[in-house]
This record gives structure tokens, C-alpha cells and sequence, in this order.
């Protein structure tokens, strides 16, 4: 909420404990993703404040705050996990560990999994010793996903996958990939796929980096070719993978939609205007817009604490993530067209903190799901248009 | 604390509000005002004042229901639905917390003939085309028995059937605001002919002799009894306006699904789709900004100009948005005055403008927010 503040002791608890493990180095506020801590099997920590971060955080279960204890979590209800965020804010610490893992192949496990599977694959997220990526999209299945293609053959005592799949982000970085292939190609496009876990050191799989608009590039074209996957690697059922991957995305597009609302997170508006314009603004129609971006954010941001509210009360929240991501990608893009034009020509050069983000800002929409996409679901779902 | 989430007692008191509004005053019954040309209707508000929404605000003491601010706002949200017509605003949200405000011997009596139904108060402050209560001009000379007040007032809603008046003015001492009998000597008012069918009066104020007792809170500190009921008025009016665009939303979708062309229904083209869909995330948004003004209002009344600004700016936008892709899904009829859609667009349109438009909120929020 905007306008109240609840002290807690929790709150103070759990500042206390940042205050205490979180090394100073790791509290310069930099969510750059050149500084983010992906973690994996061969992560090679940028110092050792980094490491220690993220050891200790992981010991008390606070790289997965909301994760049962048993998988490596702290088991944080809505309230506590956004003071925790709150308080590292506030530190301007950084977050110990970010990954796919943590965003989205960890809910689906925690809802689809198996004991085994659970047992087997959320710790070592938790602990970043192990590095996911996603391979959903292909070359003939973007915004369509159910069509995807790429083949997974039962064979008795294993599956032999075969496909290509595109847009696969840090697949080249990656441990492993949660996959979506095709089990069964004679059913209806959405009945025949299932999600499927396969080490990226298998045989068989390679990658080719894709260069961004951004230049970077964080994403590659991952090739199967014959790989073989043990039979227990399916989560859900065979053939049922359509469940897991729509749920799986609710929680990737809350993620991509947080990033937007810069009232926690990205810079506030106010302090980009008062640094690019030290001696005052000219230009009203900057700060008009300025305005009418933080309006909106704020409004957004209230929208995050009402649906956690109505679901901590056991009111139903709908389609959620849906509008969260539309609403937020869409506003993540207004901020940046914004932060752009505040520095003028300052913010053209490479290298410069701009341009990079800015371009980046532009997949916010296209990624997990497009705005068009969001749109539809909300027609159709909500609205029940058709 | 309470969260954003709508408690057990809102819901029902939102589910009685919709069903007595349903039956009382449906859109039909704004349209039957206005085709007698009638803008207020006594019988309605001695209704809604038995049920004890007059007294929504009040103390149990002086005889309110003392309900608080978010079910007063969720009271306007269930009015702006249909645009039931009543002085719920002006009297029961700002009137109210103007007195809720000043000392206690001198308001018990307005508040308990507010929440009585006896008292029907409107609110004085434009003097231009912009709600700016810091640029009042209307003069109070002290005299030897008191104040001589003199000056113009537009826009005042339900100023044409109150029977009281809350009139800002500046004395020598700064602004003030008085309480006056609407028929007291030397006030002109003249009702307006407002395109939303309502109720606003310009008022003229020609040396209206007054003792000093007619001063809420005292000379020059106008403010500390105005602003809180300033920001309520302006969360009730971002209610209404909000509960006006969910109407205006949901007539929409109806007629997309129901009207055809090229032989399918309309609501099957994804350009309409699109735009719905966009229009359901800003209700969505403007929702949680309002229930926030409601919440901080309870909680932490303080603290609410930015909250409070924030669910006018948010409203308003939304409404407007509401109310024109409602007009233009609807084709030819929408523009019709027998359909309904119109009421609501010009409703939209005076709420925009009743305690300061989206510009004036957005100001405030920059402020708040260093930008
Ligand atoms: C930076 C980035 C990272 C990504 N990371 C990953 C990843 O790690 N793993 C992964 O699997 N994928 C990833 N993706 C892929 C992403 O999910 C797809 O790009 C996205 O789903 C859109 O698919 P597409 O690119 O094929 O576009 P298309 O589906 O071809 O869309 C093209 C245009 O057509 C519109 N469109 C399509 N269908 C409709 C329709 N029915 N109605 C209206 N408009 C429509 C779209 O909105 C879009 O504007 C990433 C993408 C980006 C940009």
C-alpha cells in the first residue's frame, strides 16, 4: 500500500539480518545484469562478497524466500517475502541469486513435480549449484506455442528427442533446459506435449548465440540432435505438458511484469530528472510525461498489493498475470522511451547506462507472451469474448 | 491493518447498496428526472439517509453510521453505477467531514442534522472554469457584528437545492469558510443547466451579513477543516466515477456479444477485443488506487493527498476512456440519447471537472513524488 507503513518485527528482524550477512560489496544497488549472480555448475563468481552472499542467503533458505524449508526455501508467506524485498531494497542490496530456475521451472516443480523430482532438482536451484534455461519458442511456434514441434520418442527405456527450438536465453550458459516436445503427434496440438527436463551436457545438444538489437546476446538457437533423456524426466504427466507450461508462464510473466513499475526496483523518475537537469528542467512536456509514467506505476503497483491481499484472503484473483504483464511491460517501455529523451544525446552512446536497458525494454512485450498475446487471453478468459 | 482486498462487511454492504440502487434509482430514474425537468429528488435521498448513508461518515453520537471512508467510497462506487442522484457527496462526504473536523460544540448540531437528512449542504469554492481553492477571491469584510461576504461562486453541485452552504472565502486573516442558510439575505442562486442532468448553481454573494459564529474552524485556517474533506469528496468522486466506467465496461461487453455484422457477433474482431481487454486492465489498476484512497483514508488520514490524488487522476482517465470506446463499440445507438451510454459520457465529463481535474491531481502528485 502507498501512504501506510506497518512496522513489523519481522521487518526489523530481517533487517537486522541483512545488516549482518550481507557483505558491503553486495550493497551498492546494482541490478545490472552484467552483476547478477546466475549461479550453476560453472559459474565463476565475479568476487568473493558475491559467493559469500550467496551462501549465506541460501543457508536460510532467502534466494527462494517462499519455497517450503524441505526444497531450500524460507517459507515466507506474500506479506513477509515483499518485506524481505522491501528491507533488501532498502539495504540496496542485491538479490543473492537470480535464475530461471528460481522464476519459473521451481513453481511448476513445486505444483507438478514428483517427491523425487522435487527432491532432486529444487535444492540445487535454491543453492545455485544448478543453472535452468527454457526452451519453449521454435522457429514455427512463437505466440502459437502449442504447435511446437521438436520430436521426444519413447523407447522404451528412454526418450530420444530431436527438434530445434529458438530465442532460448542464456541457453549456451545453461545446466540443463525444461523443454516442451511433442510425445504424441496424432492428438490435438495442446494434447500432445509434455515437459520435459534434459541436461544441456547430453549428447546431442548445441547451441548458436542470437546477437540482440542490445548487442549482447543472451540468447541462442538450441539444436537436438538424438539425445538421449532418462524415462523420469517428464514433470506431469506424458503428454499433459500443456498444464505445466501455461502455469509455468503465470509465474514468468509476474516476473517480466515487476520490472516495470520502478516504484521498488528501477530508478525513480524524479531523481533521473533532478540528475540529467542539475540546473533545471526547460522542457515541460518531460516532465509531463514523467508524471503520467509514475501515475501509472503507482497504479500498478498498488494492482500487485491488491491481488496479493485478495489472494492472502482467499478471493480469487483471475487472470492476473496476464494483465500484470500487459500492463507492466507496456509501462517498463514507456519508462525507458522516457529515461531516453530525459538524457538527450548523453544516452546514445554504447556503454553510456542507457541505450542498453532501453532496446532490452523492448523484448519486455515480446517475451513470455506477447502484448497482443496477453490481450487475447484476457478477451477470451475474462471477458469471454470469441 | 486492513490490505486492498474487499472484507466480508464491504461485500455486503456493496450487495444491499446495489440491490436497493437497482430498485430505487436505475439509470431510468435519472432519465425520468430529467424528462420532467427535475435534477434532484427528495424522495430518493430520504431514502438513502434512512438507511444511514447521510450519516456514513458521522459519529454513532451525533447519529451516523459512522461506516468510514472506504465504505463511503464503495457507497459512490454502487451510485456511480447507475448514476443515482443524490447529495451523498456534497452533504454526506464533505459536509460531514468538514464538521467531523471543526470543534465539537459548534458541529455536533450539523452533524446531526446531516445524518437526520434535515440539512442538505453544497459546497462553494470555484470561482473560475478550475477547482483552485487557493485562488478564492470571494471577500469577507469584518464588520463590528461580525463578516459582510461578497463575491461569485460557480459550479456549485446541488448548490441549486441545498439548504445549506459551506462558502469559502478569504478575511483578513486568510481563507475561512463559512456555513450559511442558502436563504439568507443578499444570496443569488442560480441553477445551471448541466449537461450530466445534475444539480450545480452559480451563486452570487451580495454583502451577506454574517455573525462570526457562522465560521467553521476558525479565521483564516479554512484549511484544516477543508482539506480533509476535500480529499474525501475527491476519493468519493473518483468512487462514483470509477463504478460509472465499470457500468459504462460492462454495458459494452453485453452489446459486443450480442450485436452481429458480417454475420458474426462483433465482439469476435480481435480490434475489439483489444481494446475491451485494454479497457478491463485500467478499470483493474484504477480499482487498486481507489481502494487504496478508501484504506489510507481509515488508516492513516494524514498521509492521503497522494493516494487520494492518485484515484482522481487514475478515474478520470479511466472513466473518459470508458465512456468513449463505450460510445464507439456501440456504433449509430450509442450516440442516441435513448440509449443510455450518453448519461454516462456526460457524467464522466463533470466528475473530470468536480474538485480538480486530472491535471490538477497529476500536479499534486509530481509534488508528492519529487518529479
Ligand atoms: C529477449 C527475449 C528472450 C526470450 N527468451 C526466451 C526463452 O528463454 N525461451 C523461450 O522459449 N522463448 C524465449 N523468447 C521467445 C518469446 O517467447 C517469443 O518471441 C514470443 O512468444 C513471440 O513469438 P515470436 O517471436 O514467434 O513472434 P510471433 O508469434 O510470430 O509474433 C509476431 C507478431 O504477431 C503478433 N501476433 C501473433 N499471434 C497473434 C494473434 N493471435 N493475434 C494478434 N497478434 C498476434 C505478436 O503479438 C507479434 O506482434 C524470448 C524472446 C525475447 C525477445
Amino acid at each position: 500500500m502507498i501512504g501506510i507503513e506497518e512496522p513489523e518485527a519481522f521487518r526489523f528482524a530481517v533487517r537486522a539480518w541483512i545488516a549482518e550477512n550481507c557483505p558491503a560489496e553486495m550493497r551498492d544497488g546494482d541490478h545490472s545484469p552484467a552483476h547478477i549472480c546466475w549461479g550453476g555448475r560453472n559459474w565463476v563468481f565475479e568476487s568473493q562478497a558475491q559467493q559469500l552472499w550467496l551462501e549465506r542467503a541460501s543457508a536460510v533458505g532467502l534466494t527462494v524466500p517462499t519455497w517450503p524449508r524441505e526444497y531450500g526455501g524460507a517459507g515466507l508467506d506474500r506479506t513477509r517475502e515483499k518485506i524481505y524485498r522491501e528491507e533488501l531494497e532498502r539495504a540496496n542490496a542485491r538479490l543473492p541469486l537470480q535464475s530461471f530456475g528460481i522464476w519459473m521451472l521451481g513453481p511448476a516443480l513445486l505444483r507438478f513435480g514428483t517427491p523425487e523430482q522435487k527432491r532432486a532438482y529444487l535444492p540445487p536451484i535454491a543453492q545455485g549449484k544448478m543453472r535452468w534455461c527454457q526452451g519453449y519458442s521454435e522457429p514455427g511456434a512463437g505466440s502459437d506455442l502449442a504447435s511446437v514441434q521438436t520430436k521426444c520418442d519413447d523407447q522404451g527405456d528412454h526418450w530420444r528427442v530431436n527438434g530445434q527450438k529458438i530465442w532460448t536465453s542464456y541457453a549456451d550458459k545453461a545446466d540443463a533446459i525444461f523443454a516442451l516436445v511433442r510425445t504424441d503427434k496424432h492428438a490435438p496440438k495442446h494434447k500432445g506435449i509434455s515437459f520435459l527436463l534434459v541436461d544441456m551436457a547430453s549428447d546431442g545438444v548445441s547451441t548458436k548465440p542470437i546477437r540482440l538489437i542490445s548487442g549482447s546476446s543472451p540468447f541462442c538457437e538450441t539444436f537436438f540432435d538424438d539425445v538421449q533423456v532418462p524415462k523420469d524426466r517428464v514433470v506431469g504427466e506424458v503428454n499433459g505438458g500443456w498444464d505445466v507450461a501455461k502455469y509455468l508462464l503465470t509465474h514468468e510473466r509476474e516476473m517480466i511484469s515487476g520490472g516495470g513499475t520502478g516504484v521498488s526496483g528501477g530508478r525513480a523518475l524524479g531523481a533521473v530528472l533532478a540528475d540529467a537537469y542539475p540546473d533545471g528542467l526547460a522542457d515541460q512536456t518531460l516532465r509531463n510525461r514523467a508524471v503520467e509514467t509514475e501515475i501509472d506505476a503507482l497504479a500498478i503497483s498498488l494492482t500487485l498489493d491488491r491481488y496479493k491481499d485478495q489472494s492472502s484472503a482467499g478471493q480469487g484473483v483471475g487472470h492476473a498475470s496476464a494483465m500484470l504483464k500487459y500492463l507492466g511491460t507496456e509501462l517498463n517501455k514507456s519508462r525507458h522511451e522516457f529515461i531516453m529523451s530525459a538524457y538527450g544525446s548523453n544516452a546514445l552512446e554504447w556503454g553510456a547506462g542507457f541505450a542498453e536497458p532501453w532496446l532490452r525494454s523492448k523484448a519486455n512485450s515480446i517475451e513470455g507472451g506477447t502484448s497482443e498475446v496477453m490481450l487475447s487471453i484476457i478477451a477470451r478468459r475474462v471477458l469471454d469474448l470469441r | 491493518m486492513t490490505g486492498l482486498a474487499q472484507t466480508t462487511d464491504e461485500t455486503m454492504l456493496v450487495e444491499s447498496a446495489r440491490s436497493f440502487i437497482d430498485q430505487a434509482a436505475p439509470v431510468s430514474h435519472l432519465r425520468g428526472l430529467r424528462d420532467a425537468g427535475k435534477t434532484y429528488d427528495p424522495d430518493l435521498w430520504a431514502q438513502m439517509v434512512a438507511m444511514g448513508w447521510a450519516g456514513v461518515l458521522i459519529p454513532e453520537n451525533a447519529g451516523g453510521s459512522d461506516m468510514g471512508f472506504t465504505a463511503a467510497c464503495l457507497l459512490s462506487q454502487e451510485m456511480g453505477k447507475t448514476l443515482a442522484s443524490s447529495p451523498f457527496i456534497s452533504t454526506a462526504v464533505i459536509a460531514a467531514t468538514v464538521f467531523r473536523h471543526a470543534a465539537r460544540d459548534k458541529s455536533q448540531k450539523a452533524l446531526k442534522e446531516i445524518a437526520s437528512g434535515h440539512r442538505i449542504y453544497a459546497m462553494a469554492i470555484d470561482e473560475r472554469g478550475k477547482f483552485a481553492p487557493e485562488q478564492v477571491r470571494t471577500y469577507a469584510k469584518s464588520t463590528d457584528k461580525g463578516y459582510e461576504l461578497s463575491g461569485s461562486k460557480v459550479f456549485v453541485v446541488d448548490g441549486g437545492f441545498a439548504n445549506r452552504l459551506l462558502i469559502l472565502a478569504r478575511t483578513d486573516e486568510g481563507l475561512t469558510l463559512f456555513d450559511i442558510a442558502a436563504d439568507a439575505t443578499g444570496v443569488e442562486i442560480s441553477p445551471n443547466s448541466m449537461i450530466d442532468s445534475r444539480n450545480a448553481a452559480n451563486i452570487t454573494l451580495d454583502q451577506v451579513a454574517l455573525k462570526s459564529d457562522a465560521i467553521v474552524g476558525s479565521a483564516g485556517k479554512a484549511m484544516k477543516v477543508l482539506a480533509p474533506a476535500l480529499h474525501a469528496g475527491q476519493a468519493a468522486v473518483a468512487a462514483e466515477a470509477t463504478g460509472l466506467a465499470i457500468a459504462a465496461f460492462d454495458m459494452t461487453i453485453a452489446y459486443l456479444k450480442e450485436r452481429t455484422q458480417f454475420g458474426v457477433k462483433i465482439g469476435s474482431f480481435q480490434a475489439l477485443q483489444h481494446r475491451a481487454a485494454h479497457l478491463w486492465c485500467e478499470i483493474e489498476a484504477t480499482r487498486s488506487a481507489l481502494m487504496n484512497a478508501g484504506r489510507v483514508l481509515d488508516q492513516s488520514p494524514q498521509d492521503a493527498g497522494l493516494a487520494v490524488s492518485l484515484a482522481k487522476a487514475r478515474a478520470m482517465q479511466t472513466a473518459r476512456l470508458a465512456v468513449s470506446e463505450g460510445v464507439q463499440m456501440h456504433g449509430g445507438i450509442g450516440m442516441t440519447d435513448e440509449f443510455d451510454m450518453g448519461f454516462y459520457m456526460k457524467r464522466a465529463r463533470v466528475l473530470a471537472e468536480w474538485l480538480g481535474d486530472y491535471g490538477y491531481h497529476a500536479e499534486k502528485i509530481a509534488q508528492a513524488r519529487g518529479l
